[in-house]
């Protein structure tokens, strides 16, 4: 008899506490929602410390000397209309300052997404009547790489409403999208194992604050499409091309993603 | 000229200890590696990297194809005179590519 009414009190009690743990889970999952958007890390964050050291420092990250490629571009005269980027934009620590934080965008002249890459290539074609650069070429990779630099520290914000909307719904939905041999989406990697191991990799959250991004493992800097395909690639699915309308839905998803990081250009990475 | 960096002080007192980094692009492609066509990548790489100080030789070193892509190198000297100091990295073609900076010492 005294054994059971301790059992009753006891699921008394248990039921006492369950309750209140019930409410401290409403808080939990309250917390964890709004930590969401503050608690965003970048992949500065899970990378070693050797690696962060090498960015740290502007005389080691060798992503800088891709900065100096851009930096001597912005001032040379191309294309028919004899101008360069200086010539219309001045300084770059000025004009250029907002544009690394606010691509992808939406353009009504081309009723879709342009991002950063593709702006700088519509300004060689249509204000300097000159070439536009290839992909990854160092010319491309290098005015990218210093004009997102204009921006760095400054935290990235992306407009994804009203016209965008709909591209961004597009980008949202392919990084939840399973594909390839291995049937994963972006967010089995990014969203529920960041900080859990893949091989001899940590996982982060696939942001893309840091790019262009001098990649340990590239020798080199590379664009956010080419990680795009490489991960593509990773599960055996058929990357799309650089500068695909696909990839700039998904960068726009990712670079929101990311809202409030700031920008790193040019990151180094393993 | 973009495709090497250098930092040296602007500023040091006489017989300061200052640091100098420096950067390169380059490859460095180490000689060991196969291409897509299966034949192995010919070696080329920063085979030789030297410093002077008005002139006189204070650093030098020779590379091997373990130093990565794009290395950096940082060392120390001593700040005896104004002057400049200059960098030369000589690949294995002979290409050579220098870069120099000024520094005041009082
Ligand atoms: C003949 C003048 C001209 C030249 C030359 C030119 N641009 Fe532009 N650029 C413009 C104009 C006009 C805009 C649109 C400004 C706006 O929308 O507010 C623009 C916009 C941009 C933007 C977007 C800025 C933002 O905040 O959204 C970038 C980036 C840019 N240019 C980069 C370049 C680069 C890099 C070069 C050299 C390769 C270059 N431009 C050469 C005229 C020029
Ligand atoms: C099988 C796991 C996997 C999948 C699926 C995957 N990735 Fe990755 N991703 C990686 C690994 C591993 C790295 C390198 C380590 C890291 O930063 O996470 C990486 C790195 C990245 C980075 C670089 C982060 C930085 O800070 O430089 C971005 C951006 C990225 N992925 C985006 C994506 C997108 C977008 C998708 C979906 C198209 C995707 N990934 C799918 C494994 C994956």
């Amino acid at each position: 008899m005294k054994m059971r009414q301790l059992l009753l009190a006891l699921t008394f009690a248990t039921t006492g506490t369950l309750a209140v743990t019930g409410l401290g889970l409403g808080l939990v999952i309250g917390q964890t929602t709004a930590a969401k958007a503050e608690g965003i890390r970048s992949g500065y964050s899970y990378a070693t410390k050797e690696t962060q050291g090498l960015q740290d420092d502007d005389m080691s990250n060798p992503g800088y000397l891709w900065v100096d490629t851009g930096e001597d571009l912005w001032s040379k005269a191309e294309g028919d209309a004899g101008k360069s980027c200086n010539d219309c934009h001045g300084d770059a620590a000025e004009s250029m300052k907002k544009a690394g934080v606010s691509y992808p965008k939406y353009k009504d002249d081309i009723g879709k997404l342009q991002n950063i890459e593709q702006r700088i290539n519509q300004c060689r074609t249509d204000n300097m009547k000159a070439k536009a650069w290839k992909w990854e070429s160092s010319q491309l990779l290098g005015m990218t790489t210093y004009v997102r630099n204009q921006s760095r520290g400054l935290p990235v914000s992306v407009a994804v409403d009203g016209p965008a909307a709909p591209f961004f719904a597009k980008g949202e939905a392919f990084f939840n999208q399973r594909r390839g041999l291995l049937d994963m989406a972006c967010k089995h990697c990014h969203e529920d194992n960041a900080g859990n191991k893949i091989r001899a990799n940590v996982l982060s959250e696939g942001q893309i604050n840091g790019f262009p991004v001098y990649r340990l493992k590239w020798g080199k800097v590379g664009s956010t499409h080419r990680r795009f395909r490489g991960c593509n690639k990773q599960v055996r699915a058929k990357p799309f091309k650089n500068g695909s309308d696909e990839y700039v839905n998904l960068e726009l998803y990712v670079a929101w993603r990311g809202r409030g990081l700031g920008v790193e250009t040019p990151a180094v990475r393993n | 000229m973009a495709s090497a960096r250098l930092k040296v002080p602007k500023k040091a007192k006489k017989g300061d200890i200052i640091t100098v980094k420096s950067l390169i692009k380059h490859k460095m492609e180490t000689g060991q590696r196969k291409g897509k066509d299966g034949k192995p990548i010919p070696r080329m790489i920063i085979k030789k990297v030297s410093a002077t100080y008005n002139g006189v030789e204070v650093f030098s070193a020779d590379w091997a194809p373990a130093v990565s892509a794009n290395p950096f190198l940082s060392f120390k000297v001593r700040a005896t005179e104004s002057g400049t100091i200059e960098l030369k990295w000589t690949d294995d073609n002979g290409k050579v590519v220098s870069q120099s900076a000024k520094i005041t010492v009082q």
